[in-house]
This record gives structure tokens, sequence and C-alpha cells, in this order.
């Protein structure tokens, strides 16, 4: 579904401040795969995030979606068929707009062939009452309400249904659960794990809970200095504890385990 | 206090100037831009409407000034999306080239007389007697009001309304800002050049300065109606937008009927609009609530 054929990217070149954010990175998801992604800050893993998403072009390499090379396509085209969630609640939804507004949207923009002047339908907002009703937030009785109104779960959950309203080929979880609090992110990520296995969504997660990084999807992968250094999937990824998992790490070198594992 | 008169003029004029109102709703509220192209799109579509009724074609002139405002509505936004000049430079840019265009439409002289002309308002007498000129400037304000609202619940128009609600969203979603903001802009004036190319029909005359401070009144209006309806949806806010016009019109009826000179309105207007914008970070900084 996804390819990532050696990308490179440095920024500030030829000055002080040059980092080599990706180096040479290579991955490949086949449809359906959940990948979760550890490593430390700077690792890399929101650079390679944008340079899937497109917020900047990457210096070499190529990114494939489905078949398709998108590496110079602009990221408001790519983000018709990726699905992008971030750490912050707030820069999902838009706030002044209501619940149904906002689904609305989503919908409207994922659908392709829909003329810009489409109005979603009496039977359209009735999906999105039922869609909302799984959340389990009780949202569904409250679509006129302003997003602004939604405590911060509330608002990851409605972008989270935002973004997979319509199946996107791709989604990506940028540490989505991290800003919540212990209850609320657990509870957001049941509902990612429920929507990504209903729709068998493609999906890249970072965290830095490696407990959720081993339970949830089938692969789990590691990056330090913009490359993965360490991949694990199937018997070995089950049966891995979290101590060899740092054991794997530090024969990499990397000393700071708190910056890795903020979870326990 | 007031003759019938004075009443149904005050309601024509309101409904007339409610569509610049509608478009600041659009560009300042929608899209949270402060558009100083206004006060020249204005005069644009003065200036088109007289000159075109002028030659004979009173109904071609309200498409043709739409077009124009829609224009100058164009470069303010390409100047701000490509050029990536500040949105309110942007706007005095386009504001102050438009004054040599708003000139030259008017062949080089600073006002258009339409006495004796025909005018929609002369063709229309006949039918409608007394409210020859209330019923069209009404019908022209609620189709406007109902298109906009209609056009903010569609695909274009949420994402024009997303772009200016929450920009991180929308840089991490399938929206083209300089596309929305092109289309907002182009939209906002070219009901703001409808509302000038009404009004000169209307006084019968167009004028190099009839735009000016006309951004100051859009918002007064806007936020008079604001103030006097409820909080809501879309489509309360749309009516805000001509009641509080309706209401601007008749404090200055009003003011004229007191004998204040018509100098001093357009510092009323301002006043109105500083505190009105001001009033919420003022009682943040008390501790109290702010509006949001």
């Amino acid at each position: 579904m996804l390819t990532l054929n050696h990308i490179s990217k440095t920024f500030a070149p030829g000055t002080v401040n040059e980092k080599r954010a990706l180096n040479d990175l290579s991955l490949h998801l086949a449809p359906g795969d959940f990948v979760t992604v550890l490593g430390s800050n700077g690792a890399g893993k929101s650079t390679m995030f944008n340079a899937i998403a497109g917020t900047f072009q990457p210096d070499s390499g190529q990114v494939i979606l489905d078949g398709m090379d998108i590496t110079r396509l602009p990221d408001y085209k790519r983000s018709k068929f990726i699905g992008r969630m971030f750490q912050d609640p707030l820069k999902g939804t838009a706030p002044n707009m209501t619940i149904e507004e906002n689904l609305a949207l989503a919908y409207l923009r994922a659908s392709n062939a829909r003329s810009p002047f489409s109005m979603v339908s009496a039977a359209e907002r009735q999906e999105f009452r039922e869609k909302l009703a799984q959340l389990g937030l009780g949202l569904e009785d409250r679509m006129n309400t302003v997003v602004g109104l939604l405590s911060g779960g509330q608002r990851q959950a409605l972008t989270l249904l935002m973004a997979t309203l319509v199946t996107p080929k791709l989604l990506l979880l940028d540490e989505h659960t991290a800003a919540l609090d212990p209850a609320t992110a657990e509870k957001v990520l049941n509902l990612t794990r429920q929507i990504v296995a209903e729709n068998s969504i493609t999906c890249l997660m970072i965290t830095h809970n490696v407990q959720s990084a081993l339970q949830l999807g089938n692969r789990t992968i590691m990056m330090k200095d913009g490359q993965i250094i360490l991949e694990l999937s199937g018997q070995r990824r089950s049966t891995i504890t979290t101590e060899e998992l740092l054991q794997a790490f530090h024969q990499h070198g990397v000393d700071n385990d708190r910056i890795l594992f903020s979870a326990e | 206090m007031f003759s019938t008169a004075a009443l149904i003029s005050a309601l024509e004029l309101g409904c007339i100037y409610s569509l610049v109102a509608l478009a600041l709703f659009l560009s300042f509220r929608v899209l949270n831009i402060a558009d100083m192209t206004t006060n020249g799109a204005f005069t644009l579509g003065a200036a088109v409407s007289a000159t075109i009724a002028l030659a004979g074609h009173p109904f071609l002139a309200f498409p043709a000034a739409m077009l124009a405002g829609a224009a100058a509505g164009f470069i303010t936004a390409l100047l701000q999306t490509k050029f990536r000049i500040p949105s309110i430079l942007a706007g005095i840019i386009t504001d102050t080239g438009l004054y040599t265009v708003n000139l030259a439409v008017m062949g080089f002289s600073s006002n258009v007389s339409l006495l004796k002309k025909a005018t929609l308002f002369t063709i229309l007498k006949p039918y409608l007697g007394t409210y020859y000129r209330l019923v069209p400037v009404a019908i022209a304000t609620a189709l406007a009001a109902i298109l906009m609202v209609l056009f903010l619940k569609t695909r274009l128009g949420l994402s024009i309304r997303a772009t200016g609600d929450n920009p991180d969203m929308v840089r991490a979603s399938s929206i083209n800002t300089s596309f929305t903001i092109t289309v907002g802009l182009c939209i906002a004036n070219a009901c703001t050049a409808l509302s000038g190319a009404l009004l000169a029909q209307y006084q019968k005359t167009a004028e190099i300065n009839l735009g000016s401070g006309m951004v100051i009144i859009g918002l007064a209006s806007l936020i008079i109606g604001e103030a006097v309806l409820p909080k809501g949806k879309i489509w309360i806010k749309a009516v805000g937008a001509i009641v509080g016009s309706i209401i601007y019109r008749f404090i200055i009826a009003v003011a004229l009927r007191l004998d204040l000179p018509s100098e001093c309105l357009k510092l009323i207007s301002a006043v109105i609009v500083a505190l009105a914008i001001g009033l919420p970070a003022i009682q943040i900084k008390k501790g109290g609530k702010a509006k949001c």
C-alpha cells in the first residue's frame, strides 16, 4: 500500500544547524498493515510522517502510495486519501463549526466525485449520527454543538471519526493520545483499534508508550537518526518483553531511555 | 417622529447596505480577514453600474458590477496568497489602485449622473407603485442572504469556513487555502459591488468617494446585528447582518432628524466598531469571561 524508497531529507543544509532528519529511509506497508513507530525525540518519526503527508518534499527518494508516485504531489491533494491526526486535539477540528458541519466537511472533502457545491443529504446526516453513536460519547445528540465546547478527548475522538469517515488509503497517527488523560487516552486508543480493524485501514502510529506499541497493530518499528534500526513482527513481536526491547535499543547506542519510554 | 417616507427610505438604504455587511460577514467573520478592498469595490460597483446604465443597459449593470467587484477581490487574494502580502496591506493596495480604475470607469470624471435615464427602479415604478424601490432591493438582499447561507453549507463553503476557523486543521486536510481565500474574497467583493451598483441606480448618481469608510460602516452594521440577535446558526448571522444594517440606517435617520451634521456619522461609526471589537479584550483583562 505504502512504499518509501530511500528517502533522505536534510534541513538547513550547509549551515551550523544542518540536520539530517531522514537518512536513506525505506519502508514498505502491505494493505491492512498497522505499524507502530517508536523512537526518541528527534529520531525522525514526525519527519517521516511529514514526508508521507507532503508537508515538505524529500531531497531524494520516492513516496509511493497504492501504486501511485506521490512524491511531488502537494499536501492538500494527498490528504484526500491520507488521514492524519496530531497530538494536539485542537488541530484536527474547526472550533466554531458544529459537530455536524465538521463531519460534513470531512465527508465532502474526501468523497472525490462531488462538486464543490455539494451538500450532505438527510440520509448522510443520519449516517453521521450512527457513526457518532458508535464512539459511545453521547455526541450523536449534540450534532449542532460547536466543537469548541467539547473536551480534548471528545475532539480527538471526533477527529478520528473525521479522518476515517471515508476510509483513507493510509492513516497517520502522530501521538494522537499523548495529550489526553490516561482514561481518555485508553478510550481513544480502543476506538482507534476498533475503527482501524473494522475498515482494515493501513495505518502508521507514533507512540511513546511501549505497551501500546506492542499491543496495537501487527508490526513495530524503531527509529533513530532518520533510519529504521529495528523492526518487529509476528512471533518475535508477540513474545518480546519491554526489557528485551530496551536492550535491543541500547545496542544501537540509545542511552536515554526516559525519552523513549514515557510509560512505566 | 418619522414620516412614512423617511421610514421606507431607511429600510431601502438598510437593505442596500446590508449587502456590504453580508460581504464583511464572509470576509471578516468567516475568513477572518479585514478586507480593505471593500471601500474601492463599493465605488467600483457604483461606477460600473452608473456607466452601463447611462449607456442604456440598467439590468446588465448589475452582473457587470458584480464581476468587476469579484475581479477586485481576486487581485487582493492574489496579492495575499501568491505574493504573501499581509491581508490588510493587500486590501489597501487594491483599494488605492481602484481609485484610478474607478475614475477611469466613469470616464475620468469624479461623478456620473443618471438623471432622466432609465434605471432598474424607474423601469419597475409603473408596476410596483410606492414600493418601487423597496421591493427590488429587499428581494436582492434576501436572495443574496439565502444564497450565502446555502453556499456556506456546501463543500466549498464549509472549506472556506474552516480556512478562517482553524488554519492548523486546514493545513492537514485536503483544502487548498489559496483557493478558498480567493473564492471567499471574490464573492465578498462581488456582493459589495452589487451594493454599490444598487445604490448608484437608487440615488441616480455615482461618485468617486461613495465607498470611503464603507468597511467601517459595514462592520458597524454587522456588529449591531450580532448584538441584537442571539448567537447561533449561520442563517441567524446572515439575518443579523441585514437587521444590523437597517438599524444602522435608522440611527442615521434619527441623527439627521436631530440635525446632527452628517459629517459626524463616520466618527460615530468608528467609535462603535472600535468599542464593539475591543470590548471582549477589555473584559478578559478584568478577569471576566470573553465572548467567543
